[in-house]
């Protein structure tokens, strides 16, 4: 690494925020540029549908850094503009402003962005999404007592912003077209009591709920739900979901699969192009397959490696997937990410709501999801990790000390 | 941080035997919550709160001479409180600890 060498991160999220404090403390001296579309320095998201939301606690809480950590550590921070194209042989990276950047490495933190709705009516005023602090503060400021909101999608996303809505006494309903709530995320037992929670929080939920359009004079008032009865809305916040911004890199060939195709150092086809955070399709050698991450986790600890091998530090990046969610006083905390599991194991007090879901498949551990219950986490973490054979029933049963059962495999 | 009597406030917390290995214990003296950890036979003594969000490490899953945060999953080295991976950036304060007979002190600088 040569003094001249040039590093240009394109998106200024968490996973652009850590790469750059990454380069600096592995000793890189070089230039180090971010290039941010929004005007606020690398922020982490989770808060936006929570506490930024209720307006418990306010945006710049979410800074991965101090703004002045960018001027005290040489990194430029070029916000309000977008990068355009990469020119792979020039190695440069033309913006929305005119100028160009050259780089001598590349890294690609773009993200994702909001899958929209495209129904009858989905282009009337008051119907929102959410993904940024001013989609969050634009919500936050129209949550009053009183208000009629409807929430499409029964996600984490939809549940977070149906719990914060309720905070602030807002009526709330919220729709979601499948059978069950968290349907891509967790099983139908943990579905049904996150369902309960909300109902006694006064939510009311519509589960098997198609939403076909929206109506009102200009701005909304209606969501149509087929042949169910419409229902009258103030506001709409739609979260369904999102997905790569993988544009950059498939216009320059880089090869793209529900996500920017990298190795376990975050590094494309191109020896010079990294990638990192939820834009990344990447191998993860504990789950034996490949997967693209929309998690704090990930963005954060990619960026790390894809960073440090960008210096030349080659680790490989492989966790068990992590996630959380906090809805009204309930902390939820998921490991692992099962495609399958023939066996939910429950343990702890369910009514108390606190408990941990097992997930097994095949004698091992493969998921747990912590209900106000985050101390079991680690240890289902090792038990994925290390596919461990579990006795279930040991496993169940609250006398018996989880730490002592993985123990128990250290011989 | 001193090891000598004069600069600290001695607190007794516990006793030896409720300190297990691998399971820190949460206590309190006035105001500050500590965790209390137990490493092959040795005890340790820091700050309970995560210096990076509420959360208390006492919940944290102990490795070796490491605590894991249950909340963002930052990691410290409990004998010196060096932050050892993000997303906390500061270290988390230690404490002098000594046992007495049964007793485990930990030692508050007086202020």
């Amino acid at each position: 690494m040569a003094p001249d060498d040039k590093f240009v991160i394109i998106g200024a999220g968490q996973a652009g925020g850590r790469a750059a404090e990454t380069m600096r403390t592995q000793g890189f001296s070089g230039k180090v540029t971010i290039v941010g579309e929004e005007a606020y320095p690398p922020y982490e998201r989770p808060a936006l549908s929570k506490r930024v939301l209720t307006g418990e606690d306010e945006p710049d809480s979410t800074y991965v850094h101090k703004p002045t950590y960018y001027d005290e550590h040489q990194i430029e921070l070029k916000l309000g503009v977008s990068a355009m194209t990469i020119n792979r042989s020039a190695k440069s990276v033309s913006l929305s402003d005119g100028t160009s950047l050259d780089y001598t490495k590349l890294m690609i933190a773009t993200g994702s962005q909001l899958r929209r709705l495209s129904l009858p009516g989905s282009d009337l005023a008051g119907i929102h999404y959410l993904r940024g602090i001013d989609d969050s503060l634009m919500i936050r400021a129209k949550l009053s007592a009183g208000a009629k909101i409807v929430v499409v999608g029964g996600g984490y996303i939809g549940l977070e912003v149906a719990a914060a809505a309720r905070k602030c006494n807002c009526q709330v309903t919220v729709i979601e077209m499948m059978n069950q709530l968290l349907n891509r995320a967790a099983a139908p037992e943990i579905g049904a009591i996150f369902e309960a929670i909300h109902r006694s929080h006064g939510t009311e939920i519509l589960t098997n709920t198609p939403v076909t359009g929206f109506e009102g004079d200009g701005h909304v008032q209606r969501v149509l739900c087929g042949d169910f009865k419409p229902i009258d809305a103030d506001l709409v916040i739609v979260g369904i979901g999102i997905v790569p911004n993988v544009e950059l890199a498939s216009a320059v060939n880089l090869a793209t699969d529900n996500g920017i195709v990298v190795d376990e150092q975050g590094r494309t086809e191109d020896p010079d192009i990294y990638a990192a955070g939820d834009v990344t399709n990447h191998p993860n050698v504990i789950l034996g397959r490949r997967i693209r991450l929309e998690s704090w986790q990930n963005a954060q600890n990619q960026a790390i490696t894809a960073a440090k091998a960008m210096c030349g530090v080659e680790e490989t990046y492989a966790q068990v997937p992590w996630f959380w969610s906090d809805q009204y006083d309930i902390n939820l905390q998921i490991v692992g990410m099962p495609k399958t599991w023939c066996e939910v194991v429950l343990r702890g007090d369910i009514d108390a709501l606190t408990f941990t879901a097992f997930y097994i498949q095949d004698g091992c551990v493969v998921a747990a999801n912590a209900i106000n219950n985050s101390r079991d986490i680690p240890i289902a973490r090792q038990m994925i990790q290390r596919k461990i054979k579990i006795d279930t029933v040991a496993l169940a049963d609250p006398e018996t000390s989880l730490r002592k059962l993985l123990k128990s495999f250290d011989a | 941080m001193a090891d000598t009597d004069a600069s600290a406030e001695w607190h007794r917390v516990a006793s030896v035997g409720e300190v297990e290995e691998d399971e820190p214990k949460p206590v309190r003296i006035g105001e500050t919550l500590i965790a209390l950890y137990n490493i092959q036979g040795k005890f340790y003594a820091t700050a309970d709160v995560c210096p990076h969000e509420f959360a208390l490490l006492s919940d944290g899953y102990v490795e070796g001479d490491t605590v894991e945060c249950p909340l963002h999953q930052a990691r410290f080295h409990i004998p010196t409180g060096k932050v050892l991976d993000p997303p906390a950036e500061d270290n988390v304060a230690t404490f002098s600890v000594k046992v007495e007979g049964d007793d485990i002190l930990v030692g508050i600088p007086k202020s």
